[in-house]
């Protein structure tokens, strides 16, 4: 079963649910960060470097044999390649064709377009993948090189890595509803939305629902730091949009402590320990499969 | 007009709450929100006029003529993205998948292609002559604590109030252009009285927050005091500092960890980073953002370390380099 | 000799704008001819990759010297590839730096910024 866990903005507490249910999972289990711009998983599941199994990732890039290209013979003979990008990733510079890898999305399209067969395709790193083992909880992550603003393909690749496996899954994805999340939530059983409870927060969990519900994905609400007896827009969201409140966690400054150290607060109290485990149970009661 | 730009690693430091506390302290008549996958500084005002609009247009997709399209699947051969697939016969696009590159339409040998322009979102404008639209006028709560400084000493002569932002449709992805024109509608239509902009930028270090970088003469950083906090926040300083912009770092919720508080400002102080006030964990900012004010106006102990973070900016903004 | 420069509106009023890929329009000025003509900069719609779309029009257009307040790596690759000179612009006027610059007191631009990797998907 693959749990993925969103939110429509940072800091509602995306990583605490999803690392603590990753952890409180019965034997073993994976937990999956998505945020690839910003991972933050494997600073909750440390271990040293050398124990992770690290894969480079790559892209196709195109380059440009300057000897067969025909500007070589004049320099207003072609553009065809310039002129087919869309991303202005090549440009025309005295006898040559520059590419900028940084704006290349690697569609191909400029070496199918020029006459001359003078461009190739290289594949060239653009960020890597994690895999390693933390007590019972494999960890999948990826990390994009600095500035890269492609992230898609790293999330592909963890997704993949994690597919081979039946053991129960978490997803931690990004925050927002870009195509990084949809990519995080194609192949999720059943996706929780964490809310904290602010008008941003309703607001932006309004857009991830939005979201789940046209890719007509099952999901529940886990409202975060809550108040008894406090207004919270967030909640009045769920009835509103009849969203199944999963759990109510309540404002605690011990658990924001451990988790601002970067601690996995269901592995330092039992209290915690028990409230995501009958988390976890609801979950896997709501979705019918096993945990 | 100076303009200065809020940021944080991560989301939901705070970002949006300081953004809204400055245009209410410095009466700010123009400023912005560039965090365009998540806006949320227009949810502070709760009596918005209608804004002027304009449709952003993204990468194009394409459009299959069914009448033409013989499922041959040479598109579909072609696309990277995995975008385009024959289905009965014909083939169909996802256009949540597509980046908009137009192989498809160029290998197309029926010619049943055609790349479109997509709306993606679009860009809103809010002008007002009333400040108090936008929560300015009237006197400024002050609170029990004695070094809250009130800092109301421009009352500009405006002719309007002007807010900009913009916002995505679903699955779009950001783009500089998009914050381009978020930060292009500001200027072009600020009164040219105004000597300070505001701008909610946003989260991450990705291609939006270089495009709302540009330009500006002074990024807030709005850090929190967490090991992954100050993590995202390293790599948030390497991003600005390339740009030669001026730098300062405050801390919100600083006393939720106080010893990370400190690795902040140590981090600052061996970057030669100012390191402006700490901002303490207060309930009178969700109670004030629920019902539509401005923290400053509630007060409060995290009102006063805002009021002292917003002289303390105002002081770097307008000091010459 | 071929000048252009980043300008915020087609008239003679106009300031120099900040960003060098995204200026809705150049100022184009010919020093031997005098001739002037207001550019519109097509490139500033590009969703991403404006910078090196913009240098491209420069260099297609037979510029030989850019003056900006600022410019991206990857639109500075493609002028200086193409043999552009770019130099660095003082304030925001526009007369004024184009005087400045032929009384030769406009400096080389040094640092170029990393750019934007606009991702428009």
């Amino acid at each position: 079963m693959i749990v993925a866990v969103l939110s429509g903005k940072g800091g509602t507490g995306k990583t605490l649910v999803s690392v603590n249910l990753a952890s409180v999972v019965e034997g073993d289990s994976i937990y999956v960060d998505c945020d690839v711009e910003e991972p933050n998983g494997h600073l909750y599941f440390r271990t040293e470097e050398s124990d992770k199994n690290v894969e480079t990732i790559s892209r196709l890039y195109p380059v440009v044999d300057s000897s067969k290209c025909l500007l070589s013979q004049n320099k207003d003979a072609c553009a065809k390649c310039v002129d087919f990008c869309r991303f202005n990733a090549l440009a025309r510079v005295g006898e040559r064709v520059q590419v900028f890898d940084q704006v290349c999305h690697s569609c191909g399209g400029c070496y199918i377009v020029c006459p001359a067969r003078a461009i190739t395709e290289e594949a060239r790193p653009i960020g890597h993948v994690y895999d390693y083992k933390v007590g019972n909880t494999r960890v999948l992550s990826g990390q994009m090189q600095t500035k890269q603003a492609f992230g898609i393909p790293i999330i592909a690749k963890i997704l993949e890595m994690a597919k081979g496996s039946t053991l129960p899954t978490i997803i931690d994805c990004p925050p927002g509803s870009a195509c990084t999340v949809m990519e995080s939530i194609k192949d999720a059983d059943f996706c929780i939305v964490v809310a904290e409870p602010s008008v941003f927060g309703a607001h932006n969990m309004k857009m991830v629902v939005q979201l789940l519900r046209l890719f007509e994905k099952p999901f529940a609400a886990i409202l975060n730091k809550y108040v008894e007896g406090a207004e919270n827009p967030s909640e009045t969201l769920c009835e509103e949009e009849n969203i199944e409140v999963l759990h109510r966690i309540p404002f605690d400054v011990q658990i924001a402590h451990y988790h601002s150290e970067a601690r996995i607060a269901a592995e330092e109290e039992d209290r915690f320990k028990e409230m995501f485990e009958s988390i976890l149970k609801r979950i896997t009661r709501r979705f019918g499969g096993e945990m | 007009m100076k303009k200065l730009l809020i940021l944080s690693g991560k989301g939901g430091t705070g970002k949006t709450t300081l953004a809204g506390a400055f245009v209410r302290l410095g009466r700010v008549g123009a400023f912005a929100d560039c965090d365009v996958d998540a806006p949320n500084l227009h949810l502070l005002y709760l009596d918005l006029p209608t804004p002027k609009t304009s449709d952003y247009y993204g990468m194009g997709v394409p459009e299959i003529d069914t009448s033409i399209c013989n499922g041959c699947g040479i598109c579909e051969a072609h696309c990277r993205f995995h975008a385009i697939e024959v289905q009965k016969g014909y083939a169909y696009c996802d256009s949540f998948a597509c980046e908009g590159c137009g192989l498809c339409e160029y290998v197309c040998p029926q010619h049943a292609i055609k790349m479109k322009p997509n709306v993606a979102g679009r860009t809103m404008l809010f002008t007002s002559t009333k400040e108090n639209v936008f929560g300015m006028e009237g006197e400024i709560s002050n609170s029990n604590s004695n070094d809250a400084i009130i800092i109301m000493d421009n009352p500009v002569e405006r002719s309007r109030v002007v807010f900009s932002s913009a916002e995505l449709k679903m699955g779009s992805g950001t783009s500089g252009k998009l914050v381009s024109e978020v930060k292009k509608n500001l200027n072009d239509s600020a009164d040219e009285k105004e000597t300070l902009a505001i701008i909610d930028g946003s989260p991450g270090i990705g291609c939006p927050v270089i495009a709302s970088i540009t330009g500006m003469d002074m990024v807030l950083i709005v850090a929190e005091p967490s090991i992954s906090g100050i993590s995202d926040m390293q790599r948030l300083v390497d991003t600005a500092a390339f740009f030669g912009v001026r730098i300062a770092i405050c801390v919100n919720k600083a006393d939720t960890n106080p010893q990370r508080t400190e690795d902040v400002r140590i981090f600052a102080d061996s970057h030669n980073i100012p390191f402006l006030a700490c901002i303490p964990y207060d309930e009178n900012v969700l109670v004030a953002t629920n019902s539509g004010k401005s923290i400053v106006d509630l007060g409060g102990l995290a009102a006063d370390a805002i009021k002292t973070i917003f002289s303390q900016v105002k002081e770097y903004v307008f000091m010459e380099r | 000799m071929i000048i252009a420069i980043p300008i915020n509106d087609n008239s003679d009023n106009t300031t120099i704008c900040p960003s060098f890929g995204r200026s809705p329009y150049y100022f184009v000025f010919n020093t031997e001819t005098k001739a002037k003509e207001y550019m519109v900069n097509s490139a500033a719609q590009s969703a991403g990759g404006a910078g090196i779309a913009a240098a491209q029009l420069l260099v297609d257009r037979g510029v030989n010297v850019v003056i900006a307040p600022r410019s991206g790596q990857n639109a500075a690759d493609v002028l200086l590839g193409s043999g552009i000179e770019i130099y660095r612009s003082v304030g925001d006027n526009l007369k004024a730096n184009i005087e400045a610059y032929q009384n030769g007191l406009l400096n080389k631009l040094s640092d170029i910024h990393p750019g934007f990797h606009g991702h428009g998907g």
